[in-house]
C-alpha cells in the first residue's frame, strides 16, 4: 500500500480509577496508510473507543497514556501539550462522535459551528469561510444547503446531523478522519447513506479514516483493512477479505457465528453464542483475555501472555494456537474457513 | 363485554389505530394528532413468532405497548383468544394482563436501581397472589436458573450486573406469571455482539419449553429473519408488507422493503461489494401531516402520480403475502 500516515506503537492507555488501575489498552500497535480505511470492531470495553480517543489525545479524566508513542507523518502526539493538540484537531485529524444528538451544540447554527472550526484553522475571511461551509454541506448531500446553513441542529433529523458533523469534520481536509461509532444511532436506511457518504469522501478526497464499529456488517461493507479488539488488546489484525474468510483467533470466529447468515436456508440456523461475559478491565485475567470464554482454551493461555504470531503478510493473531507446535484441534481447524455465505459463493 | 371468536389464531389486531393528542400553537389551542399507529391488522398464532421490523418512529412499539394495553388503542381491536382487549377497563384487563407480558429495549432503564433482583422477579408474583413465603423463593430461583443465572444473585442489585445479565432478569421477570403471549420489543439491541445470540438462543428454548407466542419488534432486519416466522414491515404508522418469512426475504415486493432489506450491512465482504444497495434519499416524513396518499411515496423510486393521491390498501397478492403498493 501507500505511504504510511499513522504509526501507532506499543500504547498503553490507563484509568486511574479510585479503585486502582484500569488498562484499558495494553500494548497496541497498528499503523493506517494514507487513504486507507481501516476498521477497528470490538464489543464494549474492548477499548476500541480509548484507542481512537488516545490518537486525539481527549481521554476524559482519569485517563492517561502510560506508554508508547503514537506517530502521525512521523510527529510524536504523545509529547505534545493541549495547546498543540487544539492546532492538530481539524486540522490534521478529525473526529465523528457517535451521537449527533449531543455533539453539536444547540444555541449554533450549523453553519456557524462549521464555520468556526474553518476560520480557527484557516485564514480566511468569514464570507470564504461561509462559502466553504455551504460547499461542504453540499457535498454531504445536505439539499439546498444555502439555506440549511442558517438552521439550528434541533431542525435537522439524526441522518442530517451526522451529515453536517462530516462536512464539519472534513472542512479543513484533514488527512486522518475518526468516525467512532458514526452510525450507531442512525436507522439501518440512514446508516447505509452515511457509511456511503464516508466511503465515497474517501474515494474523491483521499481521507485516511478509522471506522469504530461493532457492527460486523458496516465494517465488511466499508473497510479495507480490521483490527478486532478485546480486552484492551488487538486480537487479530488483517484485510478485510481474510477477517471474513479465514479468521484466526477464536474470538474473530466465534464474532463470526454469533450474528444471523445473510442468505435464506442459513438465516434460521441456530446460533452459536459465545459464552460467558467480557473481562472486568479492572481485573483483567492474566495471559490471554480471552481465554474464559473460549472453547479451545488450553492451559498455557491462562498463564502465558500471548506473543503476535504473523498469519501473514499484513495478517497477525494474537491466539497459542497459531503457534507451529499447537496442538490441531478439529473444530478450530474447521472453523478457520470462516463465514462465506451461499448467495457469495455463486 | 363483547365475545367475538375470530379463527384460529392467538391475537388478532384488526385495524388498530393509536392517536396522540397533542396540544400546539400560541396558548395550547391547537389540537393536532400524531398518527404513531394508522389502521394496522395482522394476526398471531399460536406458538409462533412474529416478526414487526421498520426504522425508528415507524410505530412498531406503540402497536407492542397498545397490544399489552399499556395505552387504551384510539380505535381498532385486538382480538386475544376472541376476546376484544381494546374494549377493556382497566379492571377488566387485570386478568389478561398475567397472560401477556412484555420484554421491553433498554435493560438499564427497565430495572427499578432500588430493588433487589428478587423484588423485581417477585413483585408480578405477589401483584397476582401466585405464591408466597418458601414457594415464592424457590420460584425465583427456579426462575433465574431458567434464563441462566444463579440463586445466589437474587439479593443483588441491576447495577451489579452486565447488560446480557440484566436482559435476563427482565425475561425472568416476564416469564414469572407465566405468560402466553410475549411482546419482545428491540430485546437485544442494547446489547454486545457476542450476548445478542446468547439472548436470542435463550427466547428460542423458552418458546420450545413453554410454546410462548412471540411478537417480535426489532430494527435489525438479520435478527428478525433469524427468529421469525412471519414478518410485517411498518412505515409511518402502517404495515406496507407482511409475509411468511422466506416468503419476504426471497420475494420482496414493496419498494420500501426492498430499500430496507439493501441497507442492511452484510457480515461478507465479497457479498456487500456485488450487492449494490439501493440507498434512500430523505427522511420519513412527520407523522402529524401524513401524505394524503402512498405515505411512502415521496421517498420511493417508483413512484407515480396516483401514488400521491390515493392510499394503496394492504392486499393479499398470493399464499399470504401482503403488500400495499398499487405496482406490484
Amino acid at each position: 500500500m501507500g505511504d504510511t500516515l499513522l504509526q501507532i506503537h506499543h500504547l498503553h492507555t490507563s484509568f486511574f480509577t479510585q479503585l486502582g488501575e484500569v488498562k484499558a489498552i495494553r500494548d497496541v500497535s497498528f499503523r493506517l496508510d494514507k487513504g486507507e480505511i481501516l476498521g477497528i470492531v470490538g464489543e464494549s470495553g474492548s477499548g476500541k473507543s480509548v484507542t481512537s480517543l488516545s490518537i486525539m489525545k481527549l481521554l476524559p479524566y482519569p485517563g492517561k497514556i502510560v506508554s508508547g508513542e503514537i506517530l502521525l507523518d512521523g510527529e510524536n502526539l504523545v509529547s505534545k501539550s493541549s495547546r498543540q493538540m487544539r492546532r492538530i484537531h481539524g486540522d490534521k485529524i478529525a473526529m465523528i462522535f457517535q451521537d449527533p444528538m449531543t455533539s453539536l451544540n444547540p444555541l449554533f447554527s450549523i453553519g456557524n459551528q462549521i464555520v468556526e472550526a474553518i476560520t480557527e484553522h484557516q485564514r480566511i475571511s468569514r464570507r470564504k469561510a461561509v462559502e466553504k461551509a455551504v460547499d461542504m454541506l453540499r457535498i454531504v448531500g445536505i439539499p439546498s444547503p444555502e439555506k440549511r446553513i442558517r438552521s439550528f441542529p434541533y431542525e435537522f433529523s439524526g441522518g442530517m446531523r451526522q451529515r453536517a458533523m462530516i462536512a464539519m469534520a472534513l472542512s479543513c481536509e484533514p488527512e486522518l478522519l475518526i468516525a467512532d461509532e458514526p452510525t450507531t444511532a442512525l436507522d439501518v436506511t440512514i446508516q447505509a447513506q452515511v457509511l456511503r457518504l464516508i466511503k465515497e469522501l474517501n474515494d474523491s478526497l483521499g481521507t485516511a479514516t478509522i471506522l469504530i464499529t461493532h457492527n460486523l456488517g458496516c465494517a465488511a461493507s466499508t473497510c479495507d483493512r480490521i483490527l478486532v479488539m478485546y480486552g484492551g488488546q488487538i486480537m487479530e489484525e488483517a484485510p478485510v477479505d481474510e477477517i471474513f474468510y479465514d479468521p484466526r483467533h477464536p474470538y474473530t470466529m466465534g464474532l463470526l457465528h454469533s450474528i444471523p447468515k445473510a442468505t435464506a436456508r442459513e438465516a434460521q440456523e441456530r446460533l452459536v453464542p459465545i459464552l460467558g461475559t467480557p473481562p472486568d478491565m479492572l481485573h483483567p485475567p492474566t495471559g490471554c483475555p480471552f481465554y474464559p470464554r473460549c472453547v479451545f482454551a488450553m492451559k498455557i493461555c491462562a498463564s502465558r501472555e500471548v506473543p503476535e504470531f504473523v498469519i501473514s503478510d499484513g495478517h497477525r493473531a494474537k491466539c497459542w494456537l497459531c503457534h507451529p507446535e499447537a496442538p490441531r484441534i478439529e473444530k478450530y481447524e474447521a472453523q478457520k474457513g470462516g463465514v462465506r455465505h451461499e448467495a457469495a459463493k455463486e | 363485554m363483547k365475545l367475538q371468536k375470530s379463527n384460529c389464531s392467538l391475537l388478532e389486531v384488526r385495524n388498530l389505530k393509536m392517536y396522540f393528542k397533542r396540544h400546539t400553537g400560541i396558548l395550547s389551542r391547537r389540537v393536532e394528532y400524531v398518527k404513531a399507529v394508522d389502521d394496522v391488522s395482522f394476526s398471531i398464532e399460536r406458538g409462533e413468532t412474529f416478526g414487526l421490523v421498520g426504522e425508528s418512529g415507524c410505530g412498531k412499539s406503540t402497536t407492542g405497548c397498545s397490544i399489552v394495553r399499556l395505552y387504551k388503542p384510539t380505535s381498532g381491536h385486538i382480538f386475544y383468544d376472541g376476546l376484544d382487549l381494546a374494549e377493556l377497563s382497566t379492571k377488566e384487563m387485570w386478568p389478561y394482563r398475567r397472560k401477556l407480558q412484555m420484554i421491553f429495549q433498554d435493560p438499564y432503564a427497565s430495572l427499578n436501581p432500588r430493588m433487589t433482583v428478587s423484588d423485581i422477579i417477585g413483585e408480578p408474583l405477589d401483584i397476582f397472589n401466585i405464591s408466597k413465603g418458601r414457594e415464592r423463593r424457590d420460584r425465583i430461583s427456579k426462575l433465574l436458573e431458567v434464563v441462566g443465572l444463579s440463586k445466589s444473585h437474587a439479593s443483588r442489585y441491576p447495577h451489579e450486573f452486565s447488560g446480557g445479565q440484566r436482559q435476563r432478569i427482565g425475561i425472568a421477570r416476564a416469564l414469572a406469571v407465566n405468560p402466553e403471549f410475549i411482546v419482545c420489543d428491540e430485546p437485544i439491541s442494547a446489547l454486545d455482539v457476542s450476548i445478542q445470540a446468547q439472548v436470542i438462543n435463550m427466547l428460542e428454548e423458552l418458546q420450545e419449553q413453554l410454546g410462548l407466542t412471540y411478537l417480535f419488534i426489532a430494527h435489525d432486519l438479520s435478527v428478525v429473519r433469524h427468529i421469525s416466522r412471519r414478518v410485517g414491515v411498518m412505515y409511518l404508522g402502517s404495515l406496507v408488507e407482511m409475509a411468511s418469512t422466506e416468503d419476504l426475504f426471497r420475494n420482496t415486493l414493496h419498494p420500501y422493503t426492498q430499500a430496507l432489506l439493501s441497507a442492511v450491512p452484510v457480515p461478507d465482504p465479497e457479498l456487500s461489494r456485488r450487492m449494490n444497495a439501493q440507498v434512500l434519499e430523505g427522511d420519513v416524513p412527520s407523522p402529524i401531516d401524513t401524505p394524503r396518499g402512498c405515505k411512502f411515496a415521496s421517498r420511493c423510486m417508483r413512484a407515480r402520480k396516483n401514488c400521491f393521491d390515493s392510499a394503496p390498501s394492504l392486499r393479499n397478492v398470493g399464499s399470504e403475502h401482503y403488500v400495499a403498493c398499487h405496482y406490484v
